[in-house]
C-alpha cells in the first residue's frame, strides 16, 4: 500500500506538468456528463416520470453508476490503456520487477481528470438524495457507499477483461467499450426501462443491475427484503472470471512474447 | 551461474500477402508460419563472466535475453540462474538480475531522476542504507551529480543512459542483461559506459552479458563472445580464438615509392595481392602457411620498400566475415 501511494505520488507530479491538458480534460468530462445529465433533464420534464421513477430517483442511479464508473477510471486507467502498455515494453519492464503485475499495471497509470466526471456525479448524488423522498437511515447511506464501491470494482473488473483480452490481439478491441461506456450510458436509467431481456442479461452475465437496480429498489422501499441492499456484494463473484481471464492472457503473452 | 540447455522456442506468425482481397481473406482464414527463434540453444556462463552476445537483427538474440529474464517461457529446455529457473520463480529471480533495454526507458518521463530511483528503491525493497552507498557510488562512477535533479525527459541521450544503468544496479544484481546499452551514443558517451562496465564487472564481480551491434563494444569488453544466428549458437568462443579460427589473417600494406612493385616476380603460397589503396600495395598473410617477416622478406624482393605496416582485421570485419560463412 505504501508503494501504491509513492506510485500515485510520481504519476500526481507528472500530470501536473501539464496543467493546461489537464484543465482541458477535465471541462471536456464536465461538458460531456453536463448533457447527459440536460437530456435525463428535459426528458423527465416533459414525461415526469419512466417506469415510476421520478427525477430525483433516477438521478440518483445516473450519480452511482457515473462515479463508480469514473473511480474506476482514474485508477484502474492502466488496464483501460492496457494495449499501450503492452505495445511500448513498458509491461516487459513490469515483468522483469519483482512485484505482482496486477499491481504493477494498477499502479502504473491514474488519470486525474477524471474528476470532471466525479464532481458532478457528486453534485446529482446530492440531488437525488435529498429529492427522492427516501427517509435515509444509517443501513441506507451503507448501501449507497456499497452501491458505489461495488460498481467501481464491477467497472474495473470489465477494464482488466479489456486488458487480458489485448494480450491476444495486442491491439485493443473496440467491442469491449460496450459493456464499458455502454454500462455507464445504460445506468443513466434503473436498468428494468430496458425491458426483460437487458435486465437479465446485466444481472446474470455483466451484473450492472445488482449495483444498481435491485438495491435502488431498497432505497426507495419497493423491496423490504435487506438482502437487496446486500446484492452489491454479490456483483463481486463478477472479479473471478476476470481474474481468470487475465491469467490465461497472461500465460499466452509469456508464451508467445508477442 | 547460467546454464541453459537446449533451450527451444518457436513462434506463430500470422501472414498474409499485401493487397485488399488478401486482407479481407486473412479475416476468416489465417495462414501462419513457424519461426524457430531458438533451436537447441545451449551454453553455461560462469561467475563474473562478461559475454558478448552477437548476431544479425531477428538471430534470438532478444528471445535468449528475454528468456534468461523470466519474461518468455520457452517450449522445452532447461534454463537455471542461480538455482532459479526464471520462468517458474519470476519474482524472486529478477529482484537478483538487472536488465538494460537501450531502446526503452525505465525512468518516469516528467520527473526527476532522483524520483525515479527512489521508488525502483522501494519496488525492489532496498533498505535505506544499503540505497545510499550504492546511489553514492554510481553517482561518483557515472558522473550523475547535477543530472539527479533533471527530469528524465530533458536528459540527452547519453545522460539518460548512464542513468538506465544506474537505475539497474540500484539493488545491487549479481547479474546484469546489457540490451544495446550503446545504441546512438556518442564516442565520449560510450566510451564512459563501456569504462563503467568494466569496472563493475571488476570491482563488483557483476556477471555481465550485452547484445551489441557495436564490435568496439565487444573489443573493449566481452573476453567471450556468444554468435547466434537463426536460433543456433554458432561460435563459442573469446576474441582471441575467433581472430586465430579465421586463419590468422594479417594485412600488410606496403609503399613501394613511384617505380611499383615488380609485378613479374612470383608470391610464396599464404601471401597474396589485395589490391592497393592511398597509394599503397595491400597484401594478405595467411599466418599459417607463412610468417609475417617471411612475407616481409618476399614483398622486399619486389622493390625498394619505403614503408611498410602490419595490421589485423578488425572486429567488425571479422565478425562480417562470419557472418558470410554462416550465410547469415
Amino acid at each position: 500500500m505504501r508503494l501504491y501511494v509513492r506510485y500515485l505520488s510520481i504519476l500526481l507530479r507528472s500530470q501536473m506538468q501539464y496543467k493546461g491538458s489537464f484543465l482541458l480534460t477535465v471541462i471536456g468530462q464536465l461538458l460531456g456528463t453536463g448533457c447527459a445529465f440536460l437530456s435525463i433533464y428535459f426528458l423527465m420534464n416533459r414525461f415526469h416520470q419512466v417506469k415510476d421513477f421520478t427525477l430525483p430517483q433516477v438521478l440518483l442511479c445516473f450519480s452511482v453508476v457515473l462515479m463508480a464508473f469514473s473511480l474506476a477510471e482514474c485508477f484502474v486507467r492502466g488496464f483501460d490503456t492496457f494495449p499501450t502498455i503492452l505495445s511500448n515494453g513498458e509491461f516487459d519492464r513490469m515483468l522483469v520487477r519483482p512485484r505482482n503485475l496486477m499491481f504493477q499495471v494498477l499502479a502504473a497509470k491514474m488519470e486525474l481528470s477524471r474528476i470532471g466526471r466525479f464532481l458532478p456525479s457528486v453534485a446529482m448524488l446530492a440531488y437525488g438524495v435529498t429529492g427522492s423522498g427516501i427517509h435515509w437511515t444509517w443501513d441506507k447511506v451503507g448501501v449507497v457507499v456499497l452501491m458505489i464501491a461495488c460498481g467501481a470494482l464491477l467497472f474495473s473488473g470489465l477494464f482488466v477483461i479489456y486488458a487480458a483480452l489485448s494480450f491476444f490481439t495486442t491491439q485493443g478491441l473496440e467491442f469491449m467499450n460496450i459493456f464499458t461506456d455502454g454500462g455507464r450510458e445504460f445506468g443513466q436509467y434503473p436498468l428494468s426501462v430496458y425491458g426483460e431481456g437487458v435486465l437479465k442479461f446485466l444481472t446474470y452475465v455483466v451484473p450492472l443491475a445488482l449495483v444498481q437496480y435491485y438495491p435502488l429498489l431498497y432505497l426507495i422501499g419497493e423491496k423490504e427484503n435487506p438482502l437487496y441492499g446486500l446484492l452489491p456484494l454479490a456483483a463481486l463473484l463478477f472479479l473471478l472470471p476476470c481474474a481468470l481471464i487475465w491469467r490465461i492472457g497472461l500465460r499466452h503473452y509469456r508464451s508467445t512474447g508477442s | 551461474m547460467i546454464e541453459m540447455h537446449h533451450i527451444c522456442k518457436t513462434f506463430r506468425v500470422a501472414q498474409r500477402n499485401a493487397g485488399f482481397g488478401e486482407a479481407v481473406r486473412a479475416l476468416f482464414r489465417k495462414d501462419y508460419t513457424l519461426v524457430h527463434a531458438l533451436q537447441d540453444v545451449s551454453f553455461t556462463i560462469g561467475d563474473g563472466e562478461i559475454v558478448g552476445y552477437i548476431g544479425p537483427n531477428g538471430a534470438g538474440k532478444s528471445s535468449t535475453i528475454k528468456v534468461m529474464s523470466g519474461i518468455l517461457t520457452p517450449d522445452s529446455g532447461q534454463c537455471v540462474i542461480d538455482g532459479l529457473v526464471p520462468w517458474k520463480s519470476r519474482k524472486e529471480h529478477v529482484s537478483r538480475i538487472g536488465v538494460v533495454f537501450g531502446q526503452r526507458s525505465q525512468l518516469w518521463w516528467d520527473v526527476p531522476v532522483i524520483d525515479s530511483f527512489e521508488l525502483i528503491r522501494d519496488i525492489y525493497r532496498v533498505e535505506p542504507e544499503a540505497y545510499r552507498r550504492q546511489l553514492d557510488e554510481l553517482t561518483e562512477l557515472l558522473d550523475l551529480g547535477e543530472i539527479l535533479r533533471t527530469p528524465a525527459r530533458q536528459l540527452s541521450l547519453g545522460q539518460r543512459m548512464r542513468c538506465e544503468i544506474a537505475g539497474s544496479l540500484l539493488h545491487s544484481p549479481r547479474l546484469l542483461f546489457l540490451d544495446e546499452p550503446t545504441i546512438g551514443l556518442d564516442a565520449v558517451s560510450k566510451r564512459a559506459v563501456r569504462e563503467f562496465i568494466r569496472r563493475i564487472n571488476r570491482e563488483k564481480k557483476t556477471t555481465v552479458i550485452l547484445t551489441t551491434h557495436d564490435m568496439q563494444d565487444i573489443e573493449a569488453l566481452a573476453q567471450r563472445i556468444l554468435l547466434i544466428g537463426k536460433g543456433r549458437i554458432l561460435l563459442d568462443g573469446t576474441l582471441e580464438q575467433l581472430k586465430k579460427r579465421h586463419g590468422g589473417q594479417k594485412r600488410l600494406a606496403v609503399d613501394y615509392g613511384e617505380k611499383g612493385p615488380d609485378e613479374t616476380v612470383l608470391l610464396p603460397a599464404g601471401l597474396s595481392a589485395a589490391g592497393k589503396a592511398e597509394g599503397r600495395q595491400l597484401y594478405e598473410v595467411d599466418t599459417a602457411l607463412l610468417s609475417v617477416s617471411e612475407a616481409m622478406a618476399a614483398l622486399s624482393q619486389l622493390g625498394e620498400v619505403r614503408d611498410l605496416t602490419v595490421t589485423e582485421p578488425t572486429a567488425e570485419e571479422l565478425v562480417v566475415s562470419l557472418y558470410r560463412e554462416f550465410h547469415l
